[in-house]
């Protein structure tokens, strides 16, 4: 029992760590370019996952009921029009505010995270949407002591997306041009400027790619949980960030790294201590992190000049 | 700069709003009873996408205005500052005799918006130390606030004591709480500082949530004790020992409403007055040149740690006393009060009223909470509105509504042609 119960958990934290990891890519990559927390990252996310949710209700009204067309269909959906959002996001409340003092752009999107967490409580309602499951059943693992080890079709589902869009995300950023500006764009934006890179695109196209993976993360996570409502952005939003911190913030692999670990210790404090304190437990780990490891696991050391 | 032309400018900004709000507001999902259902909105949808059209049309036909490159923008913000220069002599005063004289002429509904406006002033002076002055970015502010409500009523409950006996114990354990907290986080970089007090804010919450035998969970305490006016109570009968008895009036729930709303006033310039004494002292000016230049002040071998800790402590203390007020008020609290939302207006009061400027923390509570009372019809509508204000007053004013960014004293002649130059860029 002990053994199989754990692995379930291990199981079902990787799962969780993967949604974490797509979010926390979308806030170390605007992190990585222009050190800033984009705060309305999270409410993206949380807008994504209702965009998903209008895609599968409106192919279910339409008759495409094929799981793995009508999951393809609203993936693009959501992370296109999620793409759409961070763009307008970026170029209303940050563009503007380029070269402002520090703390304006931190504002500013702190307005933007109450202007969407409330937009979509107004357009759509306070009430938690319920999704019935697409993907019911799953493999039974192992069998001990009357505890059923379960990998179910969903989180398999959850599995292969994430790994395929991660492997689409490594392919763009390290292996095409577009990639090679925003990797410029990282170690040095005014260098990069310098030398005929349109900075402000490639900052564009930067929130973009983190929308539409934040989007990908909202749809997978209205799968896994069949329940969102206005304000699950806020916290997922603060733990993918907790989840880029803990990977070294500004490094991609970190980022999922982070992600996973957030999704376990989650998983295992629920399981294993209070579900009320789990947030407690990634928060802590949040601030642990930054007093005795500033840099994050993968993070590169950033020395201050004068 | 901008090679489009206005119209087709405006054209490509409504076909956005209509990839942004087609989905979003014109499906609205349904709980039925077979799963999720749509229902079609496409008069919203097309009176938003209007409205942007129109809105970007007006955007860019405003920027077109010939006479704004004669004129120079420079000339125009000289004019500003020179007035607002003017105009600030007498605007303290002003605001002061009506913050002073106002209980006596406005309805109750007034006098306790005039006392919800005043916390949050207060508030917003308590965090300007932290933020404005330090330069540190405090995303939890809340949790001070939360420290001070609760360690008042908790002591209060436990002993029997009174308001005022318990105030300065609040102050005082949020201070200690700022000092716990930031002993550990205050050597990191501003955005991690603030993620890591963001953090804290939440931390504190949940466990004002979950530990239900102290602090009754999500029912939170209620039976405050109200605070008295040298032992005289505030009540509906006039006896011995009541406010109305002692001084022969007739009794009103009026008087305990105004009583609190100088109670308010008082504690604020109270946190006023700390600060601004504070400023000229040592540690104040340490305080400035730690946000100025965190490097130039380690190398002048001033300790950066502890003088961080005394701006976090001191902020926390009058967050505490705010929280105890709010306790005293209410004569109840729970967690609710005490969300992320509520550390975001502050910091938005404080930056938007220019941070580090007093009278602007003034100003930005009467835009920001007065401003969202006066929507308060629109119900639903107020937070979009609020998010959006926030977003709008950033990108035209990123400075904040008055610019006082400059360090308290200076040297000889830059002393002196200091004021000009500075007035001249400050309305920026």
């Amino acid at each position: 029992m002990g053994l199989a119960y754990a692995l379930q958990q291990l199981i079902n934290g990787i799962t969780l760590g993967m949604i974490y990891g797509l979010i926390a890519v979308g806030y170390t990559m605007v992190y990585g370019i222009i050190g800033m927390i984009n705060f309305a990252h999270g409410d993206v996310f949380m807008i994504g996952a209702f965009l998903s949710l209008i895609a599968l209700s409106g192919l279910a009204s339409l008759g495409i009921t094929a799981v793995p067309l009508a999951l393809a269909i609203t993936l693009v959906f959501a992370a296109s029009l999620a793409a759409l959002y961070g763009w307008t996001i970026e170029r209303v409340a940050y563009r503007p505010l380029r070269g402002s003092f520090r703390l304006a752009p931190l504002i500013s999107a702190i307005g933007m995270s109450i202007t969407l967490q409330n937009f979509a409580q107004v357009s759509q309602g306070a009430r938690v949407k319920p999704l019935a499951p697409l993907l019911p059943g799953g493999l039974v693992l192992t069998r001990a002591g009357g505890f059923a080890v379960q990998l179910s079709w969903m989180q398999i589902a959850i599995a292969v997306t994430t790994v395929f869009c991660l492997g689409v995300f490594t392919w763009l950023v390290t292996r095409t041009p577009l990639g090679r500006a925003m990797r410029a764009c990282e170690q040095d934006l005014k260098m990069a400027g310098l030398l005929g890179i349109d900075t402000d695109r490639t900052i564009g196209v930067t929130f973009v790619i983190g929308a539409a993976l934040a989007a990908i993360a909202g749809l997978l996570f209205l799968l896994y949980y069949g329940a969102i409502d206005f304000y699950i952005g806020f916290v997922a939003g603060v733990k993918a960030f907790t989840a880029a911190v803990l990977g070294g913030i500004g490094s991609l692999p970190g980022a999922v790294l982070g992600g996973l670990l957030i999704g376990l210790i989650e998983t295992f404090w629920s399981a294993y201590f209070s579900v009320q304190y789990k947030d407690v437990a990634a928060f802590s780990i949040l601030a642990i992190t930054l007093v005795f490891l500033p840099t994050g696991l993968l993070g590169r050391v950033d020395v201050e000049k004068v | 700069m901008n090679a489009r032309g206005p119209l087709a400018d405006a054209f490509l900004s409504a076909l956005i709003a209509l990839g942004l709000f087609a989905p979003m507001v014109g499906l609205e999902t349904h709980v039925g009873a077979h799963g999720i259902a749509l229902a079609p909105r496409p008069l919203a949808v097309a009176a938003l996408v209007g409205a942007v059209f129109v809105l970007r049309l007006a955007v860019r036909l405003w920027q077109a205005r010939p006479h704004r490159a004669a004129a120079g923008p420079g000339a125009a913000r000289a004019r500003l500052a020179a007035a607002l220069g003017g105009t600030k002599r007498f605007l303290i005063p002003t605001l002061l005799a009506i913050a002073v004289v106002m209980p006596f002429l406005a309805s109750r509904a007034t006098i306790d918006l005039g006392i919800l406006m005043l916390t949050y002033v207060m508030l917003g002076w308590g965090l300007n130390i932290v933020v404005g002055l330090a330069g540190l970015l405090d995303l939890g502010y809340v949790a001070f606030y939360a420290v001070g409500a609760y360690s008042y009523a908790l002591i209060a409950q436990a002993t029997g004591l009174g308001f005022w006996s318990c105030l300065p114990a609040s102050g005082v354990l949020a201070a200690l709480w700022g000092i716990t907290l930031g002993f550990p986080v205050l050597r990191l970089r501003g955005d991690y500082l603030a993620i890591v007090t963001l953090a804290f804010g939440e931390i504190i919450r949940i466990v004002l949530l979950n530990w239900v035998s102290l602090t009754g969970g999500p029912n939170g305490i209620s039976g405050i004790p109200r605070p008295t006016l040298f032992g005289l109570r505030f009540t509906m009968t006039d006896g011995p020992g009541t406010f109305a008895g002692f001084f022969h009036l007739a009794p009103s729930p009026t008087h305990r409403v105004m009583f609190l709303y100088y109670v308010i006033l008082g504690l604020a310039l109270l946190t006023n007055w700390v600060t601004l004494r504070l400023r000229r002292q040592p540690l104040g000016r340490v305080w400035e040149a730690l946000r100025e230049d965190e490097i130039a002040c380690r190398s002048l071998g001033i300790n950066v740690t502890t003088t961080k800790l005394t701006a976090f402590a001191v902020g926390a203390c009058f967050g505490g006393f705010a929280g105890a007020f709010f306790a005293t008020r209410q004569g109840f609290i729970s967690p609710e009060s005490f969300t992320f939302m509520e550390s975001a207006t502050v910091l938005a009061i404080v930056v938007l009223g220019g941070m580090g400027s007093q009278l602007g923390v003034v100003l930005a509570t009467l835009v920001m909470i007065g401003g969202p009372e006066m929507f308060r019809p629109l119900a639903d509508y107020r937070m979009l509105i609020f998010g959006l204000a926030l977003v709008v007053m950033m990108v035209l004013r990123p400075r904040g509504l008055v610019t006082e960014r400059r360090p308290s004293i200076m040297l000889g002649a830059a002393a002196r042609a200091a004021p000009l130059a500075l007035a001249a860029e400050e309305v920026g």
